[in-house]
């Protein structure tokens, strides 16, 4: 009956519109039911919100650094000169109905989207769900992020206030750490001397126009490539590299994806109803002479904030120019090495392991042990500078002295991420033994019984099949060859050749270190534990509902990684 | 308090402060000066009694360090043209008669009480003069100007001590504190004695009528309503950062695991 409905809705839309794909298939698209895959789309109704209650907030900002004489209804502040932007933030807050609310909303959401995009960036990261053919989502992800931070930071300086014209002062000091262009650069973007009575209005321009724009079209093509491409799935019993296994689109997404957006929304409302936000009441209209202790930027630039502060102070003075060397490289080194191999991770991941295969089956992480190491210790180091950035808060509210906060953060930023790597390495490959043990030796059922002869054995059961399907390792890659072998004829393998094929090899090791599943190295014994999906893996299993033929074309026919990987045994489990 | 609060800003207000404190005046006046002794401007001047049972809580109380003439030993300074008002600040927020040695004195409750603080602040001026403790009506708020208070205060006090004076850290584990508890006199004198890291904010470089804006800011700022809702400390974006992700993004995973709990019949597609 309701099917009956969905062809006529989607026979009327076809008619009219003839998509490149059917509107009708569209409705029984298949989506993964996964929490972690709500992740993203939290950021999405984050925007949408976003843009609804920002286009409020341009009603009655005015965008200008004007001096004018305070006199609305917030009379701490009466008869006080301040830039138009600062007055009309305020009149926004006390003067327009529902304007406060509209700026918490607006401020609280800015917060959600962006702690959102980073939770959904490390859920694609560590699943290895950036793996081809995504790499270009995952590229288009990180610019999007960057964009958010540059949208947030634009937005937070907007009203004006002491911590915003604090933040563009750093934001100024940062362009003109930049070697022999810097000084020019701030000079342009401010259009004169620090503060100026430019910036305002651009970065007004830039945050309501530019950069949503960029998102809204950036965003359109994330969704618009996720959609061609379908979703990737975690492991589970029937879920293979061609199939995805969920709930269609109608009825079941689209009701629980509506309601998604509307908790993200009451979220938000909760929020800005109970929780103040950006008091820019309290912090005064900005003065280039007048600073606050607690200036901090808002939590997604805080690790930039903390870079600086971690930094010695080191300036060189050359034939009279200043190199200041302790603003230049925190500010730009360490998120930008982050973020630049986070880009280029997709490659050198495929590069290291040789794995041209297309991936649709997500990892656990624990079975990637070194990529999910290197997560946690990228994580880690972020984690310390953040910390550092909100060292005066820490320093304050547990009575640790300010200096020892950074210190502990020097050193912590270089010996945290070794221990966070080399922890994560150990407990993934523990959970990895205990899943083979599982596999291998069924689930303890905590039954003890005593044989006749007087022994104690416990009773186990053999795992489920859906247990298997998800505790089942995935196929290994195919092994490199070795470096400098030689096929038959004396042609060594591309790639393998001298130095950098040792690096690679040697990189090979590390990267595709994992416990090993006794039925890959061909002693199988008998548990089925290696068919890692074998069962899954016959196309014919795969129930199409709607004609559809799997366009995620296989390189690999199924279960050639299970062969292939037996060549690369450089770790044999050692247990 | 909401009874003040509803009305502090009665039209009749200011002037029943003026009334009060001229009373308090009055009585302060009469029970310290005892027998009609001539007063100086601010500070009732302490009779040559006073000054003696000054002396003698001195000895008691802080000579061990300061020294039995206040001459100041290596482990605390001379207290000599410190003036009445720093030991009144000291006395009074009871950070003296000093405990154990932390980077920084921090206020605790009192030791002496306040006529025992007076008696040695008179002592203590007794020696060499200095600021005096400031008279009721330098403190009043009354005709004070809140707006230019929060200029001068973001201007000159906000650097260390926040922008509402919710206070901050400083270097080698000193601290700004929190301006929650003072009193309108104690922040006078915080001002013209400029306890251990704070600058003094004497007379010419802040006039004592700004010095009341001030007063008039902090004490007006700590009872001001926060419009949004909680303030969250009212210590900028470190809490807000973590409301996002501790409140905010937390309340959406567990809505994001409830709502995929419930799983339809799995079905595949291509
Ligand atoms: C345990 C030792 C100790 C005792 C007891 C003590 N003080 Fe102090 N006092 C100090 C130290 C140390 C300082 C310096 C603090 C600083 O500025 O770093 C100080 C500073 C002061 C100051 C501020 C001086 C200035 O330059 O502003 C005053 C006033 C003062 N003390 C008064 C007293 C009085 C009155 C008593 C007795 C009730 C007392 N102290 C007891 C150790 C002590
Ligand atoms: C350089 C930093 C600094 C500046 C600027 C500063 N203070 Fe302070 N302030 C301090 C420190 C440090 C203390 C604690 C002194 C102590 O414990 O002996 C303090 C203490 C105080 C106290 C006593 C608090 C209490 O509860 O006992 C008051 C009141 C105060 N300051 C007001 C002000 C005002 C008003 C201004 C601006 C006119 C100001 N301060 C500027 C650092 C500063
Ligand atoms: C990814 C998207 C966005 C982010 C992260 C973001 C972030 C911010 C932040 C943090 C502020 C400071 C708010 C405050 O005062 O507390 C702000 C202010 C503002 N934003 Fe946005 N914003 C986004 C999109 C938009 C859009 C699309 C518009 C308009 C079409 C907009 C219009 C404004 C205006 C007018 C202000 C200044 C008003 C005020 O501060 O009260 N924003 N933004």
């Amino acid at each position: 009956m309701a099917n009956r409905a969905l062809d006529g809705v989607g026979g009327f839309l076809d008619d009219r519109f003839r998509g490149a794909k059917s509107f009708r298939t569209l409705f029984k698209k298949i989506f993964p039911d996964h929490w972690t895959f709500l992740l993203g789309e939290i950021a999405l109704y984050c925007f949408i919100i976003l843009l609804l209650t920002g286009t409020f907030l341009t009603f009655f900002f005015q965008p200008s650094m004007t001096d004018v004489i305070y006199h609305g209804s917030y009379t701490h502040l009466d008869g006080i000169r301040m830039s138009e932007a600062y007055a009309s933030t305020l009149n926004i807050s006390f003067d327009v109905r529902g304007g406060l609310l509209m700026r918490q909303i607006h401020h609280w959401a800015a917060d959600l989207f962006m702690a959102a995009i980073f939770a959904h960036m490390l859920r694609i990261f560590f699943t290895g769900a950036y793996r081809k053919p995504r790499e270009v989502n995952w590229l288009i992800g990180i610019v999007l992020l960057t964009l958010g931070m540059l949208e947030g930071l634009f937005g937070y300086s907007l009203p004006d206030d002491l911590l915003s014209g604090a933040g563009l002062r750093i934001l100024e000091g940062v362009m003109q750490s930049i070697p022999i262009v810097g000084t020019y650069l701030a000079f342009f973007l401010f259009g004169g001397a620090f503060p100026g009575h430019l910036i305002i209005p651009r970065l007004y321009i830039l945050h309501v126009l530019l950069i949503p724009g960029l998102i809204l079209a950036l965003i359109t093509a994330h969704l618009f490539i996720m959609f061609h491409q379908k979703h990737t799935q975690m492991p589970g019993k029937g879920r293979t590299d061609k199939n995805v296994v969920g709930a269609p689109l109608y009825p079941y997404f689209m009701a629980k994806t509506g309601a998604f957006f509307f908790f993200t929304f009451a979220a938000l409302a909760l929020a800005s109803t109970f929780a103040q936000i950006n008091p820019v009441w309290l912090y005064g209209p900005y003065t280039p002479v007048a600073m606050s202790a607690g200036s901090q930027p808002d939590f997604y630039m805080g690790m930039l904030e903390g870079a600086l502060r971690v930094m010695v102070p080191w300036e060189w003075n050359v034939a009279g120019h200043t190199f200041s060397f302790n603003v230049f490289l925190p500010a730009l080194l360490p998120l930008g090495i982050i973020f630049t191999a986070a880009a280029l991770w997709p490659f050198i991941e495929q590069w290291i392991t040789g794995d041209k295969r297309e991936h649709h089956v997500n990892d656990r992480p624990r079975n990637a042990p070194t990529r999910t190491a290197l997560g946690m210790a990228v994580i880690t180091f972020y984690g310390v500078l953040w910390l550092e950035g909100a060292n005066d808060i820490i320093a304050d509210h547990l009575n640790i002295a300010l200096y020892t906060t950074t210190r502990i953060a020097q050193v912590s930023m270089f010996v945290a991420p070794v221990l966070a790597y080399i922890i994560t390495k150990r407990i993934c490959l523990g959970l990895q033994r205990k899943d083979l043990h599982l596999l291998e030796h069924g689930v303890e059922t905590g039954i003890i019984r005593q044989m006749p002869s007087g022994e104690f054995i416990e009773i186990t059961r053999p795992v489920s099949e859906e247990e298997q399907a998800k505790l089942a390792f995935p196929a290994r890659p195919p092994g490199l060859p070795a470096p400098d072998s030689a096929d038959e004829n004396g042609i060594p393998a591309p790639g393998t050749r001298g130095a950098i094929g040792k690096v690679r090899a040697r990189l090979n090791t590390i990267l595709t270190e994992s416990v090993e599943l006794p039925g890959s190295n061909g002693h199988t014994n008998g548990h089925g534990a290696d068919g890692s999906g074998q069962a899954q893996d016959e196309p014919e299993h795969a129930a199409v509902p709607a004609g559809g033929v799997p366009d995620g074309s296989q390189e690999i026919a199924p279960g050639a990684g299970q062969a292939d990987s037996g060549s690369s045994g450089d770790d044999a489990p050692d247990q | 308090m909401r009874w003040i609060t509803a009305r502090r800003r009665h039209p009749a207000a200011g002037y029943a402060i003026v009334l009060l404190t001229l009373v308090a005046i009055g009585l302060g006046y009469a029970a310290l000066t005892g027998a009609g002794s001539p007063a100086s401007a601010s500070a009732p001047a302490p009779g040559q009694q006073q000054i003696a049972r000054g002396q003698e809580i001195f000895a008691r109380n802080c000579a061990s360090c300061h020294g039995l003439e206040a001459q100041g030993t290596a482990v605390a300074p001379s207290l000599i043209g410190v003036g009445a008002a720093a030991v009144d600040f000291q006395v009074s927020t009871g950070r003296m008669p000093a405990a154990e040695q932390g980077p920084e004195n921090v206020r605790k409750p009192p030791v002496l009480d306040t006529s025992q603080t007076l008696e040695v602040a008179g002592y203590i001026a007794s020696l060499a003069g200095g600021p005096a403790i400031p008279s009721p009506e330098q403190v009043s708020t009354a005709g004070a100007d809140v707006a230019v208070g929060q200029e001068l205060f973001i201007a000159n006090c906000a650097q260390c001590h926040n922008f509402v004076g919710a206070g901050g850290a400083l270097t080698y584990g000193k601290f700004a504190p929190a301006l929650t508890q003072a009193t309108p006199t104690q922040i006078y004198e915080a001002m013209l004695t400029g306890p251990e890291a704070m600058p003094v904010f004497n007379d010419t470089t802040m006039t004592p009528m700004n010095k009341r804006d001030i007063i008039a800011y902090v004490t007006a700022t700590r009872t001001e309503a926060n419009p949004g809702g909680f303030s969250l400390g009212r210590i900028g974006p470190v809490t807000e950062g973590l409301v996002a992700f501790l409140g905010l993004l937390l309340f959406m995973v567990v809505a994001a695991l409830w709502i995929t709990a419930k799983q339809g019949k799995p079905r595949e597609h291509e």
